[in-house]
Formats: C-alpha cells, sequence, structure tokens
C-alpha cells in the first residue's frame, strides 16, 4: 500500500502502528515495529517521507503503550508523528525534542488562535485541518500563522469536527476517541428482506436500501434518520470529499501539501488516486489547466457521489 | 477528601431560548435550586450570543447575590471572526472561566485559573498535566469516558477537582453544519434562527422509529437523558467531587434538589430516577457511558 502511493507520486505517506494508538485501528491494517523500519527505509531511498500517525487519545492509566509508540517512531526514522492527545504531544515534544510533530486532524484545531497554542507548546510544524472551513476560511486562517498547512481532499468526509464527535460511542460503546474506530465493524449488521437492505449499528437502522441502491460503510452521520416530519440523510448523504476542483483555489491560499485517504482502500484505489493527484499538481505548476482531472475519480467515490463538503460556504 | 460533600455544578445552557425564558429560567435557580456553581454563556453558536447578552449579565449579578459561584464558558467550536473574538475576551479574563476549546489557551495568562470543559479531549493523566500546569483547576470529564478512567486521573491529578455529567442530553458532537438549518432547506448563514424551534433539541428517530438523536444547531446530542445514578461513595471513591446538571426546559430546581438529597445520602438511586422522571425530561434516562459502555445504554427503572 506505501509502495503503491509512493510509486504513484505521493510525496509522504501516512501509517500508523498495529494497535489501538492510531485512528484506523482495523484488522490487517498498519505495521508492527520491524515493518515501519523497513518501510521507512524504502521510502527515503524513494525520496518519499513517512509520518507516523499515534494520533488517538491514550487511555487512562495505561498511556505507555502510546509513549512506546512514539519512541518506535523516532527509532524507525519516521519523518513525522501525528498526534492529537495533549499527552502524546508534551512526551514527544520533551523525550524527543528533535522529533517533527504534526497536529492531527483529530485535534480539530479550526483556528489560528488554537493552531499558535500548539505551536508554541509543543513545537508542532504542520497541522491538518478539520473539515469545517470553508476555502475562504483557510485562506485567511494561512495568513495569520506561520505553521504549514494542509488540508483532506479525497476520501472520506468526516462531517462533524474530528476528534469531537461520540456518536459511535453512544450506539456502540466504541468511537475514533476511545478506541481509534468509528462505526466498528462488529457492531454491524445488516437485515435483508426481498424488497430492502435495512443496515443497522449496534442494533439501530441506520440505512435502507431498495434493489438498486449501493451501500457505502454504515457511519451514524452518513444514516437516514426520521427528524421534523421527514425521513432523510439528516447529517449528510452516503457521500465522500472529492476536492480535487478546488485544489488552485487551495494552493493559492497556501496549503502546503493535501491529504487523501487511503489506509482502508486497496492498492489499486491508493494508486489510481495518488496518480491523479500528482498529475494535477504537476499540471498545476505548470501552469496548466486541471478541469480534465476533476472527474477522473469520480467512479471511486462512495456510492458514486462527490461533495466538496465544506470548502464549498454553501454546505453549511 | 473522601468525606466532603460532593458539589452540585449547572453547566452552560446549551439551547436557544428567547432571552426573556433565559433571565426567568437564572432567576428561578438563583432563589430555588440547591446549585454551588453555574456556567453561563453561549457555547454552541455565537449567532446566538449577542442576544443574551444582557440577559446573562443580569443572570450572572443575580446568581452571584444568591451566593451561586458563576463561571463564564467559551464557545465550543469558535469559527468566524465573531467568535473568536469572544473567545479572546474571554480568555482575557483573570478570573475563572470555562474552556470548551483549546484556541482560549493561546490568549490566556498562564497560570490564570480555569475549567476545562467536558467539550475538551481529556482522556488521560498525561493531557490534564498539561492543561494543570496552564491553570486548569477542574475537569468536566468528556462525557465518554467511563469511571475508572475518571478514577486513574484523580488517582494521577489529586489536587484537580473533577465533575462530571450527571443530568441531561449528552453533548456528542458537534460540527462546521447547521443541522437545523439543513433540516429546515436552509444552511448556517440564512438560518432564520429555526434552532428556537426546539427548546431541548429536535428529536431524532432511527428507521425503526427508535429515539436516538437530538439536533442542536451545529451540535448533536443524545436524544436519551443522562443519568448518574452511582452511588455517592463509588462516586467519592472515584475522585468526583461534583456532579453538572445541564439545563432542560423541565423543572431543573427540582432535579438539584433531587441529585442533593441523592449525594447527600437522604435518597436512594431509584427514588432519584423517580424524582427525575417526575419532572418529565425530553428521553429516556440512560446511564451506559460511566459503566463503560455505550451511551445509549437504559438507565435502571
Amino acid at each position: 500500500m506505501l509502495r503503491a502511493a509512493v510509486e504513484a507520486g505521493a510525496d509522504s505517506v501516512y501509517c500508523g502502528l498495529r494497535d489501538e494508538t492510531n485512528a484506523r485501528n482495523f484488522p490487517g491494517l498498519n505495521f508492527d515495529r520491524a515493518e515501519l523500519i523497513e518501510a521507512t527505509r524504502w521510502a527515503h531511498g524513494r525520496g518519499a517521507k513517512v509520518l507516523v500517525a499515534i494520533n488517538t487519545f491514550a487511555r487512562a492509566g495505561q498511556t505507555d503503550l502510546w509513549k512506546r509508540s512514539v519512541d518506535t517512531a523516532v527509532a524507525a526514522a519516521a519523518d513525522a508523528i501525528i498526534a492529537a492527545d495533549l499527552g502524546v504531544l508534551a512526551y514527544a515534544h520533551e523525550a524527543h525534542p528533535r522529533a517533527r510533530l504534526h497536529l492531527s486532524v483529530q485535534a480539530a484545531a479550526n483556528s489560528s488562535d488554537a493552531i499558535r497554542f500548539y505551536a508554541e507548546a509543543y513545537g508542532v510544524k504542520r497541522v491538518v485541518l478539520p473539515r469545517v472551513l470553508s476555502a475562504p476560511e483557510i485562506a485567511a486562517l494561512i495568513k495569520e500563522t506561520p505553521v504549514e498547512i494542509e488540508a483532506f481532499v479525497f476520501g472520506g468526509l468526516c462531517v462533524m469536527a474530528e476528534g469531537r464527535c461520540a456518536l459511535s460511542s453512544y450506539a456502540t460503546g466504541r468511537s475514533p476517541n476511545l478506541s481509534g474506530v468509528c462505526s466498528p465493524p462488529e457492531a454491524v449488521t445488516f437485515d435483508r428482506s426481498p424488497e430492502a437492505l435495512t443496515t443497522r449499528l449496534g442494533g439501530l437502522a441506520i440505512d435502507r436500501l431498495g434493489p438498486g441502491d449501493s451501500a457505502g460503510y454504515p457511519t451514524l452521520c452518513k444514516g437516514r434518520f426520521d427528524a421534523f416530519g421527514q425521513t432523510d440523510y439528516l447529517f449528510e448523504e452516503p457521500v465522500s470529499l472529492n476536492a480535487m476542483g478546488l485544489l488552485a483555489a487551495l494552493r493559492t491560499a497556501g496549503v502546503r501539501a493535501v491529504k487523501v485517504e487511503g489506509r482502508q482502500r486497496g492498492k489499486a484505489y491508493v494508486a489510481r488516486v495518488a496518480a491523479a493527484f500528482r498529475a494535477a499538481i504537476d499540471a498545476l505548476d505548470r501552469g496548466d489547466d486541471t478541469t480534465r482531472f476533476e472527474r477522473q475519480l469520480t467512479d471511486l467515490a462512495e456510492g458514486g457521489r462527490e461533495t466538496a463538503g465544506a470548502y464549498r460556504k454553501t454546505w453549511r | 477528601m473522601s468525606d466532603m460533600p460532593i458539589e452540585l455544578s449547572l453547566g452552560p445552557l446549551l439551547f436557544n431560548w428567547p432571552a426573556a425564558q433565559v433571565e426567568a429560567f437564572y432567576a428561578r435557580i438563583a432563589e430555588a435550586a440547591p446549585v454551588d456553581r453555574v456556567y453561563l454563556g453561549e457555547v454552541v453558536c455565537g449567532k446566538r450570543a449577542p442576544l443574551l447578552a444582557d440577559a446573562l449579565a443580569r443572570s450572572a449579578e443575580r446568581l452571584g447575590a444568591a451566593g451561586k459561584t458563576v463561571v463564564w464558558s467559551s464557545m465550543s467550536l469558535p469559527t468566524n471572526p465573531r467568535e473568536r473574538r469572544a473567545g479572546r475576551t474571554l480568555a482575557a479574563l483573570d478570573d475563572l472561566v470555562e474552556i470548551n476549546d483549546i484556541s482560549a489557551l493561546a490568549d490566556r495568562t498562564p497560570g490564570a485559573p480555569f475549567v476545562a470543559g467536558p467539550l475538551l479531549n481529556v482522556y488521560n493523566e498525561g493531557a490534564a498535566r498539561e492543561l494543570m500546569a496552564r491553570g486548569c483547576v477542574r475537569l468536566c470529564a468528556n462525557v465518554e469516558l467511563p469511571l475508572t478512567s475518571i478514577a486513574s486521573l484523580a488517582r494521577d491529578c489529586p489536587t484537580l477537582e473533577l465533575e462530571v455529567f450527571a443530568f441531561g442530553r449528552l453533548p456528542l458532537a458537534l460540527s462546521g453544519r447547521c443541522y437545523h438549518a439543513r433540516a429546515h432547506g436552509r444552511h448556517r448563514d440564512t438560518c432564520q434562527y429555526v434552532c428556537d424551534q426546539d427548546p431541548d433539541g429536535m428529536a431524532v428517530r432511527t428507521l425503526d422509529g427508535q429515539e436516538f438523536l437530538a439536533v442542536n444547531g451545529v451540535q448533536t446530542l443524545s436524544h436519551g437523558v443522562q443519568i448518574v445514578d452511582l452511588p455517592p461513595a463509588v462516586l467519592r471513591e472515584a475522585g468526583v467531587r461534583a456532579l453538572r446538571l445541564s439545563p432542560h426546559t423541565c423543572d431543573m430546581a427540582a432535579i438539584a434538589f433531587a441529585f442533593r438529597r441523592f449525594v447527600d445520602g437522604e435518597i436512594e438511586a431509584a427514588e432519584l430516577r423517580a424524582a427525575v422522571r417526575e419532572t418529565g425530561p425530553p428521553g429516556a434516562l440512560v446511564s451506559g457511558y460511566l459503566r463503560g459502555g455505550a451511551g445509549l445504554r437504559a438507565a435502571d427503572q
């Protein structure tokens, strides 16, 4: 997966250790210590960077697991550690003052004030923005901060401020902040009848699809609910983010890196998305038009539907 | 520590009530509710704040005169310049304030005392110590935390006062998008303050008709109403110093009175639940989180 991304043109690849210290704690993903060392060596040989996500919130009384993960990332010569928890940031900053720290989207730092706090307290060098800001707001924010800004451009779309959502644990007992998973697979069930497929999370019916409908992974914020006398996608449709059309605006705004979600995807997906964004960014660098890249990835979207999310102000 | 009476706090009002109703509500709290502390301020949506400023200022005076500790609370997701200005003004106060977003710390005088609200992500003793080093004197635990984690925090940070969200719909999520406006076919910038139609939040049911969530503008709450009904001795043992009651339209003075009697050992958990149900809370009582389970797990009958 990491190799597929680098070979397709990614400058940096996110990864995590195979435990609950990262927010993609799903079976079959992530690296152990030896694999991380090997992957980092390989990526460095190709001129690519490896960023290690240690971005969940450490469990009270068991923070050593998160500290050991930080030590492992540093020992593997990772190019940066991405963290959200104040305790993890503090440990990394104190124990490894030369390690480069990025602020995870899970910290939901959405203003230059919040970013200034993390930069002054922990020497954070880059912040991944939560998906709640419009493109003009991002431009205004970048004018107010010297810290590098990274923005999501493709993949899953959290409609809540990341790291500040407990819907999943309310329904299932497990959530991104508590356990590194959202809508945990063991809580997902499907009821099939001749007329419809009902998707359930923790037993709650969160969507019902007819024979022709395509189903995405059932997350609460993209479920269908009854409210205000209507049955509808109350929070968001089952769409995914594609901000390819805003790449030029984000670059003009001063965004330093764009991020593609890939860790729960296949190699072919990762390679295609990375290649498309590489080509679009290179086209921008040459001053070429990028519209021809915009529709290239549409078939990869969840349920075939895409949105530019909060980047367009009317989304709110 | 274990002999100290557990305090009661009234959390910030999360819903969009008319200013006159807000003022009448706090007048009644000042007069009749046995709470030690009242958190005041608009924490959900900056668009509502200007409408409330005068009513809240007068309420603060009245509550203070009645012997309540008044603590101003900061916005939970300040985004636009007006919300951020309000946050900076609050942060600049040297009085005790409640901080609900990390941005408020950027402008806080180092060491000036503050309460870390339940919407901050403090899940462990390392994070708590970071905040304490900057002046945090009390933490209202994030609603997801099980009591075992709260006890672990208390053991590691014995001087930190721990408060627990004990009554009300649970604040579960924040967004840049206003779901009230969306349900009404609008968006946030043209919302016409439709959230005022649901003074306890807009009920959200699953496709099977099960009550599940409640929408309050950019905030999503549980439909179920949290009740902390663990024996006071167990709470004290875990280091809990205060219980937070979150305002709803039901009789909050009666609820505070029932909790006061419960933590003083005058009534049992079943009597507490009965007294709370008597006031007509907006949803079924739930109590899963503190026990380490799903938050929506029903409280005992």
